[in-house]
């Protein structure tokens, strides 16, 4: 102890605050649980709960920033209602009944008359169970939150071939891998986890292998880079996949038990069954057995053959699905010297990495002494682990071949036999589901004044499920489940804006929106969209009639809406991270969380949550009224502990039961939020041992988690190699059946819905004329911003004020660009302006730059001087939202099968700026105006929360 | 009392040992040793122009990144400056004031800014530039090893470590005494061939960066047959034709 | 480093004004000065006050100056110290010493002037000090800068008193030790700058990272997009080819322009001399100005290595 010697007063043992609460971080959407130490009334310091399962006491650097964001000058003040023409910044406070009258009778004109025209699009929101259920009961199908710009095709490539994915359903088993494969990933979701569990993977000494154009981050940690040039994953992936086939380095014990590898296909061209699975009268996929040949595939006593063709008894041929796939990635296209220049790597290198994956799997297995038993009621003494995890991200899933890619890694995972194994890539719960899960998405019919039934965002299984008129022609406004995106499982949101202003397929009168920053960086050219949203017609009105918008902040959409409701800061309300959305489960056990006020706004703000409970009552949505038309909840936290979305099944599932003793199901619970903050704001389930691994035939595990409310069915998840939807869509397309794309998109729909993964350049690529345009452009989240909200934050944005364009320094040297220089990013649809910063670790053909620190000049209430209007810019700028120009209907800048937005296509060309053009980026749009009543930004920042020194 | 304490053999020298290896770069340190400190003992951080141009304020923890050598054996590396807590710090014996000391009893070098002048002159003194002007108060702070917190009995005992510590996600930072070897952190830094920072200064810093590590040695030996490239056997596929599997 | 005005003053002003002291000191007893005491009083009373307004200067260096008081207390390790409390001892004997000048008391005068000049010396080289214990500078972290700030001091000093003494028509022999000073001076600064030009530095990026193991070093990213205290304080640097040409601006103004005109002085003496006298002391303390500028300018502090080279 300190002897005190010095005339330095230190109180050594003050308490931190005078109050301690828990809750769950929003800095980003990892959800990590914090202690938030209020002293004075003021947020004295918060840190990690070291008894929360995601972060496990540590924050990471957003996290620990957010007292400046609760005391941000750019938080909304009231309710506003524009009073000059959009953009102007002309805004009218307005009380909250009134709000409410406006936002409901414009929304009840909508649903008496055509749900459909109403558009509810969420961002990056953790409240999707909420907000879906509220869409399906005002009865439009245009609802979605943001994953369609997000990361859809990591999430449809993964539940329709593993059950799970990589994006949050899943994640690398951290204690026991020996061998990782990150592809394409910056920061993720999973920020602390990740960060965590590399450190873990290191100090046991297992390699860490990071495929990414860029090398910072993660990269810069991994035992080895891979340089890749963007795009091209699927190239690699196949290849690697080839390695393996030609050693036969494949686990085929594993495929035939938990894959459909040795499923039997039918092979007859130009029929309607050609590639369809062999089914027995019942429907169940058959394979071909040794000795009895064909046979149902799910059999214990089959003895199944992997490659062939073989006579059926109705004559036809089939052929089982290894066959198909080892033909396939056999083929000299895939042989790694064949893939190597394009993806900017040397086949060698291609051949060793497969090689160790191949090592590491085979050669150092992993055994647990535990017994299981798989769904045929086998007992196995030993779980046998594959330690080689994958993981993957945007990095994969923001290019317009992104999800057949993201189906390739789930293959190469299979072939290793490297899923859900001791030391593999393990299923986060809720996960595995059934592929694809429950019946298609709602919204076929919408009709006024009626719910819609079941789920807007679901899986379709074939065409009969996509949400399209009788010509093809799109039902939905961002047209996805449409056969320009037959697997949009997440919505379309960029194409939302454009669409309603173009009427196609239809005009909308509402555009309502929740926590997206439309105007800016989460439009692929924003200044495009900026125009839709004020496009007039002729008559003088704007195209998009009416736009309601809520926001916590001034952001840069915050002036294009004519309704603002301004939202409260995460620490100043209810939320619920409910297992019917995203919740916080890992590989050891689902969980779900909440978050609680802990302190009181100081403005005239509501909780979104709040409001749209409230919204739904006053609209006399079934769901939220009661028989006599009063509203059936109070607010948000009534909401949470007393809906039921079926019987026992509600937001939460801890806790439930009237006496708080069920779990996932039971009845609802009054105290369970008082449970819930005893417990740390948190609920997790460990598995047992028992179950922890081979989920997806695990006996114990799927009949627990049907218990749990966690499944429906507890029959074996076979993971799909072969994948039927497609071939069902790709034979529609070939012309068969009653549901057939319009001629304009059926080569698309024919191509690209292959059953087996395949590479393609990207679409954006393909179109155009890519000579002149030598780069490819990517973006990367830094870690210490999340999107434009820190920007607001007076710590974040030291950090992160400006943003550089990095590129190769030997590239650039050569160009005669320097450190320092400012350049013109030109592509194909337009150009923006930057500074360079040379660096060594880029693949040499790649330039990037961090996401979303470009501001629009007077956003967020920063001076438009800031150095975020003036040297930070907006790679979105340049990234169309279509592809190129060419006949037929004007097609989305995505996956093509997802939907998925393409960010990561883009190609450019970099030119030195002419002198005098330095200094300040373009395009550099007007200033914006705050709305009235903002508060003035301090010129000096002293936070200190309690005073001066104790 | 700027001189410095004299050394005594065993004396415990607190300080951090941050793992280069595995530093992520997150800002994680910087961003939670700011919200500690500025309701800490040196309170406050001030932060000048916090909504316009020309931002900056003072902290005590500051995340760099370099690229070091060329090509396949080059590296990107994030690392965290602070203070050192040197063991002949400079800082402490410029000060003409007394303001500035070094402890005793655990070698934390800290200021007492009730009796800085604000002359800088420790600012100069430190290689490492671990002395951050509070220009608002005219009075110099740094990185107190967060001596509110390590003692702090109102904590958690085995919570009782620097804030930046505390957070850390990557577990890149470790605290201990560093003038015991049989420490964890000295053991730490004797395995990974821990190092200090600019030694010909000749200030001894008591922190430690542990280097980025070559490579992982998991991987042994690849599996060696070489296999047969498909255009050398007619049909490839015809190796599995024969595998009896069950399932 | 960031070349800080009030600094800059501070070390010039009360350089000149302990080298005047020092001169006037140590001549004044022996008697080489003109007789007046009018003469003697003016040269203490100038000294003074460059002194003392040198020292106010510095105090606006400081962010709390009315603490300045504390400076006084560590003279045990801390140069800033020992040059605080030198240079309030050394008014102790000034004060005597100017009191005996303008009373002419010889026998008070030669102790009380020893004293101040042995003060002014003290004080100096602990100004010199300050700069020269600071190891991360290399340009300051070098044996001539010591002796520098005497040498320098004295020349300007004697300047000034050449400059008085021609006034009061006693000029030869400290115009030419101004001369001779001026001339040493600039050779003494031309052998500085080749020492620090040839010293390498001795710590690069590599030392300051511990990376060089790996390779090359360079910076990728800063830890904050914009600047701050330590960059603005440390990372100051002047480019190169403005460093050439105000080095020869220094060496020019400062040291050849007033050696050449105390020699001339002494060769023309009468109203020439006056002329001369003047503008060789102005320009003494004119390049004396840039010099200082220079010492911050041009040195490099270790922190900057941590940051990418401001361009
Ligand atoms: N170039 C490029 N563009 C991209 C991407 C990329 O990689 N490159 N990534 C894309 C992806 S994956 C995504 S998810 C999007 C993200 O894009 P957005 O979802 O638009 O991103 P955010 O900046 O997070 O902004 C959402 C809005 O939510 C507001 N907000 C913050 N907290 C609250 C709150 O508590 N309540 C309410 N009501 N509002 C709040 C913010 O003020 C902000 O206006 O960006 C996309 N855009
Ligand atoms: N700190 C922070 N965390 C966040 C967010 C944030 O804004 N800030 N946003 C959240 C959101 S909404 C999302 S969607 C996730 C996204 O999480 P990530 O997927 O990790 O985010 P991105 O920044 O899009 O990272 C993409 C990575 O892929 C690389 N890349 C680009 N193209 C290719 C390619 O073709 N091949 C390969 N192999 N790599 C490529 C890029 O260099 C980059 O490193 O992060 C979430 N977490
Ligand atoms: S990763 Fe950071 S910002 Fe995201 S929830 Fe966790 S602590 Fe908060
Ligand atoms: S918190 Fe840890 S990983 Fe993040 S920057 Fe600091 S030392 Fe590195
Ligand atoms: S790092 Fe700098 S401030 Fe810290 S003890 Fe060493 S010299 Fe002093
Ligand atoms: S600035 Fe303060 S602490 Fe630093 S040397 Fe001066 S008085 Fe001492
Ligand atoms: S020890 Fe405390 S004061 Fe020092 S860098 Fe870490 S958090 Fe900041
Ligand atoms: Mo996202």
């Amino acid at each position: 102890m300190p002897d005190g010697s010095t005339t330095d007063r230190i109180a050594y043992s003050a308490p931190i605050g005078d109050e301690v609460k828990t809750t769950t971080c929003y800095m980003c959407a990892c959800r990590c649980g914090i202690r938030v130490h209020l002293k004075d009334g003021r947020v004295r310091y918060i840190e990690g709960n070291p008894d929360h399962p995601v972060n496990k006491g540590v924050l990471c650097g957003k996290g620990s920033a957010g007292i400046m964001t609760q005391y941000s000058p750019a938080r909304l003040q009231a309710p506003l209602k524009r009073i000059g023409p959009r953009g102007s910044g002309d805004y009218a406070e307005i009380s909250w009944d009134e709000a409410m009258e406006i936002a409901t009778s414009a929304l009840k004109k909508v649903r008496e008359t055509d749900p459909k025209r109403l558009a509810f699009f969420t961002g990056r929101d953790q409240s999707q169970s909420l907000t879906g259920f509220w869409a399906a009961q005002f009865g439009t199908p245009n609802f979605a939150a943001h994953g369609g710009f997000c990361s859809v095709n990591m999430a449809a490539g993964g539940l329709y071939t593993i059950g799970g994915s990589f994006w949050e359903f899943g994640e690398p088993d951290w204690e026991r891998a020996k061998y990782l494969l990150i592809l394409g990933v910056a920061e993720d979701h999973d920020s602390n986890p990740i960060k965590t569990g590399l450190a873990a993977l290191k100090k046991r000494n297992a390699k860490v292998v990071s495929v990414n154009p860029v090398r910072t981050g993660y990269s810069a940690v991994a035992d080895e880079w891979v340089g890749i040039r963007p795009g091209t994953d699927g190239l690699l992936v196949m290849a690697l996949i080839h390695e393996l086939l030609r050693h036969d380095w494949v686990d085929s014990e594993f495929l035939v038990r938990h894959t459909n590898a040795h499923w039997l296909v039918v092979r007859n061209p130009g029929g309607a069954d050609d590639g369809l699975f062999v089914r027995d009268a019942d429907g169940k996929p058959q394979a071909w057995d040794r000795a009895q040949g064909a046979m149902d595939a799910a059999a214990a006593d089959l003895s199944p053959v992997l490659v062939g063709d073989f006579t059926l008894a109705d004559g036809r041929i089939a052929r089982p699905v290894f066959h198909l796939m080892a033909e396939r990635y056999l083929g000299a296209e895939y042989a790694p010297e064949a893939v190597a220049e394009r993806c900017g790597l040397d086949a060698e290198r291609i051949r060793r990495i497969a090689a160790e994956m191949a090592d590491v799997a085979f050669n150092q297995t992993i055994t647990l002494d535990q017994p299981w038993t798989d769904t045929l009621g086998r007992r196995h003494e030993k779980m046998v682990g594959r330690p080689v995890a994958l993981h993957a991200m945007r990095g994969i899933s923001a290019h317009s071949n992104g999800f057949h890619t993201c189906r390739a890694l789930h293959i190469l995972q299979m072939l290793l036999g490297a899923i859900d194994t001791p030391g593999s890539w393990r299923y986060k719960a809720p996960f595995p589901r059934p592929i694809p899960p429950g019946p298609g998405p709602a919204g076929k019919n919408s009709k006024p004044n009626t719910p819609l039934a079941g789920n807007i965002l679901s899986f379709t299984h074939g065409p009969d499920d996509l949400l399209v008129n009788d010509d093809g022609s799109p039902i939905r406004i961002d047209h996805s489940f449409s056969w320009e995106a037959p697997l949009g499982l997440h919505g379309m949101m960029h194409t939302v804006i454009g669409n309603a202003a173009k009427g196609d397929p239809y005009r909308i009168d509402v555009l309502f929106m929740f926590m997206a920053n439309m105007a800016w960086n989460s439009a692929m050219n924003p200044l495009e969209t900026i125009e839709c949203l004020t496009a007039k017609d002729a008559s003088g009105e704007y195209v998009i009639p009416t736009v309601i918008y809520s926001d916590a902040f001034f952001s840069e959409t915050v002036p294009y809406a004519d309704l603002i409701l301004p939202d409260t800061t995460y620490l100043e309300r209810w939320d619920c991270i409910s297992i019917l959305d995203r919740p916080i489960g890992s590989s050891h056990g689902p969980g779900d969380a909440i978050r609680q006020p802990v302190l009181k706004p100081d403005r005239d703000v509501r909780p979104f949550q709040d409001v749209l409970i409230e919204l739904g009552a006053r609209l006399g949505l079934p769901a939220f009224t009661k028989e006599d038309g009063s509203a059936r909840f109070k607010d948000y936290a009534d909401y949470i502990v007393n809906h039921e979305r079926m019987p026992g099944v509600g937001p939460l599932a801890g806790w439930r039961g009237e006496d708080g003793s069920a779990k996932g199901v039971g009845k609802p619970n009054p105290d369970q939020l008082q449970r819930y903050i005893e417990n740390g704001c948190f609920w997790r389930h460990n598995f047992s041992a028992e179950e922890s691994y081979f989920k997806h035939s695990n006996k114990l595990y799927l009949e627990n988690a049907k218990a749990m409310g966690l499944i429906g069915k507890s029959d074996q998840i076979v993971l799909q190699i072969w994948s039927e939807p497609l071939q069902k869509f790709r034979l529609a397309a070939e012309g068969h059946g009653a549901k057939q794309p319009p001629e304009a998109l059926r080569e698309r729909v024919r191509s690209y819905c292959d059953p087996l993964p395949i590479w393609y350049a990207p679409l954006g690529q393909e179109a155009h004329d890519i000579s002149g345009f030598p780069f490819s452009a990517v973006t990367q989240r830094p870690m210490a911003m999340y999107h434009s909200w820190g920007s607001m934050n007076a710590w974040l944005r030291q950090i992160h004020g400006a943003n550089r364009l990095y590129m190769s320094r030997a590239k650039g040297e050569a160009m005669g660009i320097a450190q320092d220089d400012w350049v013109w990013v030109e592509s194909r649809n337009g150009r923006v302006k930057g500074q360079v910063t040379l660096m060594e670790g880029v693949n040499p053909d790649t330039v990037w730059t961090w996401n979303a620190i470009g501001k629009r000049a007077g956003a967020w209430m920063l001076s438009p001087d800031a150095a975020e209007a003036e040297r930070g810019f907006l790679l979105n700028h340049v990234i169309s939202e279509w592809l190129p120009a060419q006949t037929g209907p004007r097609l989305a800048n995505a996956d093509p099968i997802t939907g998925q937005a393409a960010w990561y296509d883009l190609r450019v060309n970099i030119k030195k700026c002419a002198s005098g053009e330095e200094g300040i980026t373009a395009p550099h749009p007007s200033a914006l105006t705050p709305p009235p009543n903002m508060p003035e930004p301090p010129k000096i920042l002293r936070f200190n929360a309690g005073g001066q020194k104790p | 009392m700027t001189s410095l304490p004299t050394p005594t053999p065993g004396a415990r020298k607190l300080g951090l040992v941050i793992d280069l290896d595995t530093c992520v770069g997150c800002h994680a340190c910087a961003t939670n040793c700011k919200e500690w400190n500025t309701s800490g003992h040196m309170a406050p951080l001030p932060d000048h122009q916090p909504y316009s141009a020309a931002q900056e304020g003072v902290w005590f923890n500051r995340v760099h990144a370099y690229e070091a050598g060329d090509g396949d054996e080059g590296r990107t590396v994030h690392f965290p400056r602070s203070c050192m807590h040197c063991e002949t710090p400079a800082c402490v014996t410029v000060c003409p004031t007394g303001a500035s000391y070094k402890r005793a009893e655990d070698g934390i070098v800290l200021v007492n800014t009730d009796m800085c002048i604000g002359c800088q002159l420790c600012a100069w003194a430190c290689p490492y530039g671990a002395r951050e002007l509070d220009e608002d108060q005219g009075v110099m702070k740094k990185c107190t090893l967060c001596v509110d917190r390590i003692y702090n009995e109102t904590i958690p005992e085995d919570r009782r470590v620097p804030a930046c510590v505390s957070t850390c996600p990557a577990n890149a930072r470790h605290f201990g005494d560093l003038g015991d070897p049989n420490s964890d952190v000295s053991k730490l830094v004797a395995e990974r061939g821990g190092y200090e920072l600019m030694p010909e200064m000749g200030y001894q810093p008591v922190n430690r960066y542990l280097p980025p590590r070559k490579a992982s040695s998991q991987v042994k030996t690849a599996p060696k047959e070489a296999g047969p490239l498909p255009s050398q056997i007619t049909n490839p596929l015809l190796r599995w034709m024969d595998k009896v599997l069950s399932r | 480093m960031k070349p800080a005005p009030s600094i800059i003053f501070f070390t010039v002003a009360s350089g000149a004004g302990y080298g005047l002291l020092f001169w006037l000191g140590v001549l004044k007893p022996l008697g080489i000065l003109p007789a007046s005491s009018m003469f003697s009083a003016t040269a203490a009373i100038i000294a003074l006050a460059l002194i003392t307004a040198g020292l106010c200067s510095s105090l606006l260096h400081l962010g709390r100056p009315e603490r300045a008081w504390r400076a006084l207390s560590q003279w045990r390790s801390s140069w800033l110290s020992r040059e605080g409390v030198a240079a309030v001892l050394t008014f102790l004997p000034a004060t005597v010493f100017l009191i005996a000048l303008a009373h002419g008391e010889n026998a008070l005068m030669v102790p009380s002037g020893l004293l101040s000049a042995l003060g002014a010396a003290v004080t100096v080289y602990c100004t010199g000090m300050i700069y020269a214990s600071l190891k991360p500078i290399k340009e300051w972290h070098h044996p001539m800068v010591a002796p520098g700030y005497l040498l320098f001091a004295s020349f300007s000093g004697v300047s000034l008193l050449a400059m008085l003494a021609i006034f009061w028509g006693g000029g030869f022999f400290p115009a030419l030790v101004a001369a001779a000073l001026g001339l040493a001076a600039l050779m003494f600064k031309r052998a500085y700058w080749a020492s620090v030009d040839a010293t390498p530095a001795g710590s690069t990026r590599e030392s300051a990272t511990g990376l060089g193991f790996i390779g090359k070093v360079r910076p990728l990213e800063s830890p904050h997009t914009e600047a701050n205290y330590l960059l603005r304080e440390m990372a100051f640097r002047v480019g190169r080819v403005h460093a050439a040409k105000l080095r020869s601006i220094a060496l020019l103004l400062g040291f050849a322009l007033p050696a050449l005109m105390f020699c001339l002085a002494i060769i023309l003496g009468g109203g020439a001399a006056m002329v001369l006298g003047l503008l060789g002391a102005a320009s003494a303390i004119a390049g004396l100005l840039v010099e200082r500028w220079l010492i911050f300018a041009e040195a490099t502090h270790t922190v900057a290595l941590y940051y990418p080279t401001q361009r």
